[in-house]
C-alpha cells in the first residue's frame, strides 16, 4: 500500500515535470521576444515605411498587407463555411455524404501549408490569371481556414437543443426561418470564436503566400486587389534570414507585433467562448 | 414565392457543404496537373528514390530520397521528444491538475498551437541554434535536431489536446470500477484509462506527426537547408516542404524544376491525406 502510494507520487511528479517542459520554454519565448521587442515600438515603428532596404524605418505596409489578406480570406471563409456548417448540422441526413464531406473537412485541415502555397500558385495566379495579388493570396488563406470554421461553427449550431428548433416548426416557421431567426442567433458566440481562430491562424501562416502574394519589399501601399503586398509573417522571414544586418531590435519588433496580433485574437476567442459556455440558459 | 426562396437557399446551402470536398479534389488535381508530367519523365521509383537533387544543373537530376530522409529525420526527432512529453501533460492537465490550473494550461497550451511558426523559427534561430553549436561543438546549429527541437514544441499542443479529449471522454464507470477494487489513482491511470483511450492517443499522436512533416517556415529557418543524405542529427538537412518553399521563388513557371516542385507537393499531400485518414478512423473506432 505504502509503495503504491510512493510510485504514485512519483508518477505524478513525472508528469507535472513533463508538463513544465511544455510550459516554461512557452513562457520564455514569450519573455524575450517581449523584453527584446518592446523597446522597438514607437508610434513609428508601427506607421512608418521600411527605409534603408528594411534595415530601418516602420512596418506600416507589412501591417497592412496583413490586415486586407486576412479580411480578404473571411469574406470568403466565412459565408461558405457557415453555410457548410449549417448543411452538416440542420439539413444533411447521416449518410455517405456527410461522411465524405467530414472526411474531406479533417484532410482540409491536415494538408500542409507550403502545399495550399502550390495549389493557390497553380489555380489563382497561374490558372486564374490573378498574379501574385492580394486576391490569390487572400483566397488561398481562405480555403486554408475553411475547416477551422466550418468545425467551429458546427459545434455552436449543434449546441443549441433540439427544443428550440421544434417549438419554432410546430408554430409554422419554416425551416430556414428557423435556422434563421432561432438557431444561428442562438449559435453566434460560437461562430465568432471559429471566425476569430480563422482569422489568428490566416495572419500568422506564411507558406501560402510566399508564392501567391508576398512582396519582398514595397515600401508603398498597394492599391488594388490584383497588387502584391508585405505581410508581417513574411516580412518576418525576410529580415530574419534573407537581409543581413538587420537590427535586432527590428527583428523582435516585428516578431512581437506578429505574436501579438496572433495571441490577441486568440485570447479573445478563448473569452467569449468561456463567457459563452458559462452563460448558457440550457 | 417562399417555397422557391426556401428551394434556392436549400440548394446554397447543400452546394457549400459539398465545397470542402470540392476543394480537397480541386488541390489534388491541381498537384497532379501541375506535378504528374515530371513523375512520368522521371519515373515515380528514381523520382522517390534518386540519391541526388540538383534540380536547376543540366541535365537536371531529381531525386528526392535526401529530402524525404530529412523529413523523416527532423519528424522522428520530433516524435520522440513531444510524444511521451505531450501524452504526460495530457494525462496531468485531465487527470492530476486543479481545476483552476486545469483550464489555465489548456488555454497555455492553445496558445502554444497559435503561436505562427515563422516566430517559433525566428526564436529557435536567435536561442536555439547558437546554444546547440556550443553545446555539440558544431561547425553550425543548423542541424536537423534544432529543427526537431522546434518542431516538437509544434506537435506538443496537437498532441496534448486530442489525447486529453481521449481522456476525458472514457466513461465515470471504468474509473470508478477500478477505484472501487482498490486500486490508486495512478493505478488507474495508467492500468484503465490510458488503456481504454489508447485509439484517441493514438491518432493524437498521429496527427501531431501529420503537423510535424507539413511544417514549413520553422524548418526552413533552423534546419541549414542542406539537400544531402543526412548522416547524423547533427548535421544540416532540409525537408520535403522546405524545398518547395526555398526553391518556388527561383523556380520559372513552366520549367521541370516547377514541376518537380509540385511533384514533391503531391507526395507530401499524399502523406497527410493517409496520416489523416488513419487518425480519423482511430478516433471513431469506438463510436
Amino acid at each position: 500500500m505504502i509503495n503504491s502510494r510512493i510510485t504514485q507520487k512519483i508518477a505524478f511528479f513525472g508528469l507535472f515535470l513533463a508538463t513544465l517542459l511544455i510550459v516554461l520554454p512557452v513562457g520564455m519565448i514569450l519573455v524575450i521576444i517581449v523584453q527584446k521587442g518592446w523597446p522597438a515600438i514607437t508610434w513609428q515603428f508601427l506607421t512608418d515605411m521600411p527605409r534603408q532596404g528594411m534595415r530601418a524605418g516602420g512596418i506600416f505596409p507589412a501591417i497592412v498587407g496583413t490586415i486586407y489578406l486576412v479580411g480578404g480570406a473571411i469574406m470568403f471563409a466565412l459565408p461558405i463555411g457557415l453555410l457548410a456548417a449549417i448543411y452538416l448540422c440542420e439539413y444533411a441526413r447521416h449518410s455517405v455524404i456527410t461522411r465524405i464531406i467530414k472526411l474531406a473537412i479533417v484532410n482540409l485541415s491536415g494538408v500542409p501549408s507550403v502545399v495550399y502555397g502550390l495549389f493557390g500558385l497553380a489555380l489563382f495566379v497561374v490558372f486564374f490569371r490573378f498574379g501574385v495579388s492580394i486576391l490569390s493570396g487572400s483566397l488561398t488563406l481562405g480555403i486554408m481556414i475553411l475547416p477551422i470554421i466550418v468545425t467551429a461553427s458546427r459545434e455552436a449550431l449543434e449546441s443549441v437543443p433540439y427544443s428550440f428548433r421544434e417549438v419554432s416548426l410546430s408554430l409554422g416557421a419554416s425551416k430556414w426561418q428557423t435556422i434563421r431567426h432561432i438557431v444561428l442567433p442562438n449559435a453566434i458566440p460560437g461562430i465568432l470564436t471559429g471566425t476569430i481562430l480563422g482569422l489568428g491562424r490566416a495572419a500568422g501562416e506564411t507558406a501560402p503566400i510566399l508564392f501567391t502574394v508576398a512582396a519582398f519589399y514595397l515600401p508603398q501601399l498597394p492599391t488594388s486587389l490584383f497588387d502584391q503586398a508585405m505581410a508581417l509573417p513574411y516580412h518576418l522571414y525576410v529580415i530574419s534570414t534573407q537581409v543581413p544586418n538587420v537590427d535586432e531590435k527590428i527583428r523582435y519588433g516585428t516578431a512581437l507585433v506578429l505574436l501579438t496580433l496572433v495571441l490577441v485574437m486568440n485570447l479573445i476567442a478563448i473569452v467569449i467562448r468561456a463567457q459563452f459556455r458559462k452563460k448558457k440558459k440550457w | 414565392m417562399r417555397k422557391i426562396k426556401e428551394f434556392i437557399i436549400e440548394k446554397l446551402i447543400l452546394f457549400c457543404g459539398l465545397a470542402s470536398i470540392f476543394f480537397v479534389v480541386l488541390i489534388f488535381l491541381f498537384l497532379l496537373k501541375e506535378g504528374l508530367s515530371v513523375l512520368k519523365t522521371v519515373g515515380i521509383g528514381s523520382f522517390l528514390f534518386g540519391k541526388n537533387w540538383y534540380p536547376i544543373s543540366d541535365p537536371a537530376q531529381l531525386g528526392i530520397l535526401p529530402l524525404i530522409l530529412g523529413s523523416l529525420l527532423v519528424t522522428l526527432g520530433a516524435a520522440l521528444i513531444s510524444i511521451p512529453i505531450g501524452i504526460a501533460c495530457a494525462v496531468y492537465i485531465a487527470e492530476v491538475a486543479p481545476l483552476k490550473m486545469k483550464e489555465a494550461l489548456k488555454a497555455g497550451i492553445e496558445l502554444l498551437a497559435a503561436i505562427p511558426s515563422v516566430v517559433l523559427g525566428f526564436i529557435g534561430m536567435v536561442t536555439l541554434v547558437p546554444w546547440v553549436k556550443h553545446l555539440f561543438h558544431l561547425p553550425t546549429g543548423l542541424t536537423a535536431f534544432s529543427g526537431s527541437v522546434m518542431l516538437a514544441f509544434m506537435a506538443m499542443p496537437t498532441i496534448v489536446s486530442i489525447a486529453e479529449d481521449a481522456l476525458y471522454s472514457v466513461p465515470k464507470s471504468y474509473r470508478e470500477g477500478a477505484l472501487a477494487l482498490g486500486a490508486t489513482h495512478w493505478q488507474t491511470i495508467y492500468r484503465v484509462l490510458l488503456p481504454a483511450a489508447s485509439s484517441g492517443i493514438v491518432a493524437a499522436v498521429m496527427l501531431g506527426i501529420g503537423r510535424v512533416i507539413g511544417e514549413t517556415m520553422a524548418v526552413m529557418m533552423i534546419t541549414g537547408n542542406a539537400a544531402v543524405l543526412p548522416k547524423s542529427i547533427l548535421e544540416p538537412v532540409r525537408t520535403l516542404t522546405a524545398t518547395i518553399a526555398a526553391e518556388m521563388g527561383e523556380a520559372v513557371v513552366g520549367s521541370e524544376h516547377y514541376f518537380a516542385l509540385f511533384a514533391i507537393g503531391i507526395v507530401l499531400f499524399v502523406i497527410s491525406f493517409l496520416i489523416n485518414l488513419t487518425a480519423d478512423l482511430f478516433l471513431h473506432r469506438n463510436q
